[in-house]
């Protein structure tokens, strides 16, 4: 069981949490003038790496708001949790050396 | 050496001496017409089929541990075609169909047992998405057949059917001609059967980058025992296609997650068919050596930890203790997980890549072991024409650019 700190509750189970994948995705615009592959890519793909992730999690059974999180995919060990609105920390290699 | 009842019994009065290793362990060459990333099931199978299918033998399998490592020693040997879309229900039940004749096809007997397969309707809701199932199976000429509740109970006696049930089981929708395999056989049979073409399987051997051409074509790849060059590379990696992208340098609509499975005790027989579960996401099949080999959801964040966690695996066997009150008590023996590859629309991605030469088979997510005939045959296929399969055209990449997905997460319902 992982332990998760909301950035607003402090650490609670994974339990109570829902991963919502990739974070600081940024939409390409403005639309009328976005092509199809770049809408393509906007909406499917992810970068998926093996090591440090910055992905966006809700404390779904909390207090229900989003935060951003740097974990590591192949330990599982969080970094650090985040604001949405804070920038984007540096990425490290990660627990485990690709 | 042919397997056979009469070379069994002639080497039993000899002392079982004369049996030869199953496959060779050669040095890799410096250079291949084509090179298969990934010695699991569908890798194998593509050797297998460039090798047969199209006389092409100079080719490598290039595998980063042993050969049936990773998704194809961790699945859990469901073999089925009960899908909703025209595109996904032709492609898998021509992977059923030659499943059908695989143990004569490869001389090695993979234990496919068509014992059927059946999902339970646990509410009005579910039985009207049960009949709408069975009739989109029977116009794509899928066999399917729908069970009332006494039907269920009389095939699945540890089943609870009682009206106060947790789940009540209010009908159902088996696919007869479904099954399981022995998983390994799969693997060890193909990777014989390529063997004996020509095809050299090389173990302990990982890539670690690709060599690309002036025009950007894939040259070779570089590996921990030393660059292999080939202009024809396919990438059959499942949980790790991901990786493999990075070092070619593009991305794809993938997301890996951790799903885990189960195996209890070996017990008497008391299940001879495999039982699904749609709302809780769980299923179940007895091995032939009486284990129950057990299934449900995905860890849901990405992970390449090859383990499960707690909060998933509790209600993976909650939901089998609520469902088999009998099976309460019984002990697990082993407990894992394999790395899946899961796409938007719960539908493989076959065919060309951003890079040419550079071919993919993958996001198969949690179903690939049943697809490794079909896989096998359309990767071949496209290695070796270098134009898409007939069946796999739908699958293609671009499909993420044009929008036509094949939604089998919503069509069949696939929880993830």
């Amino acid at each position: 069981m992982l332990q998760i700190s909301c950035p607003w509750c402090g650490p609670r189970d994974e339990v109570e949490f829902r991963c919502g994948g990739q974070s600081h995705i940024i939409r390409p615009g403005p639309p009328e003038v976005v092509d199809d592959v770049t809408w393509g890519k906007y909406l499917s793909e992810k970068i998926n790496p093996r090591g440090e992730h910055l992905e966006r999690w809700q404390h779904h059974a909390g207090c229900r708001r989003w935060f951003n999180a740097a974990r590591d995919t192949a330990t599982h060990r969080i970094r650090v949790t985040y604001h949405m609105t804070e920038a984007a920390p540096a990425v490290s290699l990660g627990d485990v050396a690709p | 050496m042919r397997y056979s009842a009469w070379n069994v019994f002639k080497e039993g009065l000899k002392g079982q001496r004369g049996w030869k290793p199953a496959w060779r362990s050669p040095d890799p060459k410096q250079s291949y017409d084509v090179i298969v990333i990934g010695g699991g099931g569908h890798g194998l199978a593509t050797a297998y089929y460039l090798a047969k299918s199209f006389g092409i033998t100079r080719v490598a399998v290039l595998e980063k541990g042993w050969i049936g490592s990773g998704n194809s020693g961790r699945n859990t040997t469901a073999i089925r075609s009960n899908y909703y879309y025209r595109a996904s229900a032709r492609m898998y039940e021509h992977s059923l169909k030659l499943y059908e004749g695989l143990s004569k096809e490869l001389n090695y007997n993979v234990m496919f047992s068509q014992r059927g397969m059946i999902s339970l309707a646990h509410s009005l809701h579910d039985l009207e998405l049960v009949n709408r199932q069975m009739n989109a199976m029977r116009l794509n000429g899928v066999d399917a057949k729908t069970l009332s509740p006494a039907e269920i109970g009389r095939r699945v006696p540890i089943l609870d059917i009682s009206p106060d049930a947790r789940f009540p089981v209010l009908g159902g929708l088996i696919q007869k001609r479904a099954g399981t395999a022995r998983h390994d056989a799969v693997v060890w049979g193909y990777a014989r059967a390529a063997d004996a073409l020509g095809v050299d399987i090389i173990q302990n051997c990982e890539v670690t980058g690709f060599r690309r051409g002036a025009d950007g074509a894939v040259t070779g790849v570089e590996t921990s025992r030393g660059p292999i060059a080939s202009r024809k590379i396919g990438v059959a990696v499942a949980g790790h296609s991901s990786r493999l992208a990075e070092m070619a340098g593009f991305r794809l609509p993938i997301t890996s997650y951790a799903l885990q499975a189960f195996v209890s005790e070996p017990l008497k027989p008391v299940l001879d068919t495999v039982i699904l579960s749609p709302a809780t996401g769980v299923y179940m099949s007895q091995s032939d050596k009486g284990g129950l080999v057990i299934g449900g959801g995905l860890d849901l964040y990405p992970s390449y930890a090859q383990r499960g966690n707690m909060p998933v695996m509790r209600n993976v066997l909650g939901a089998i203790a609520a469902q088999y009150p009998s099976l309460g008590r019984v002990r697990l023996l082993r407990h894992w997980a394999g790395i899946v590859d899961v796409v938007p629309d719960s539908s493989p991605i076959i065919g060309a890549s951003p890079v040419p030469g550079l071919f993919l088979d993958c996001g198969w997510g949690t179903g690939g072991f049943k697809a490794i005939p079909v896989g096998g045959t359309m990767l071949a296929h496209q290695l070796a024409t270098l134009a898409p399969h007939p069946l796999a055209e739908p699958f293609s990449l671009e499909r993420f650019t044009t929008g036509a997905l094949i939604d089998e997460a919503a069509g069949s319902g696939i929880a993830h």
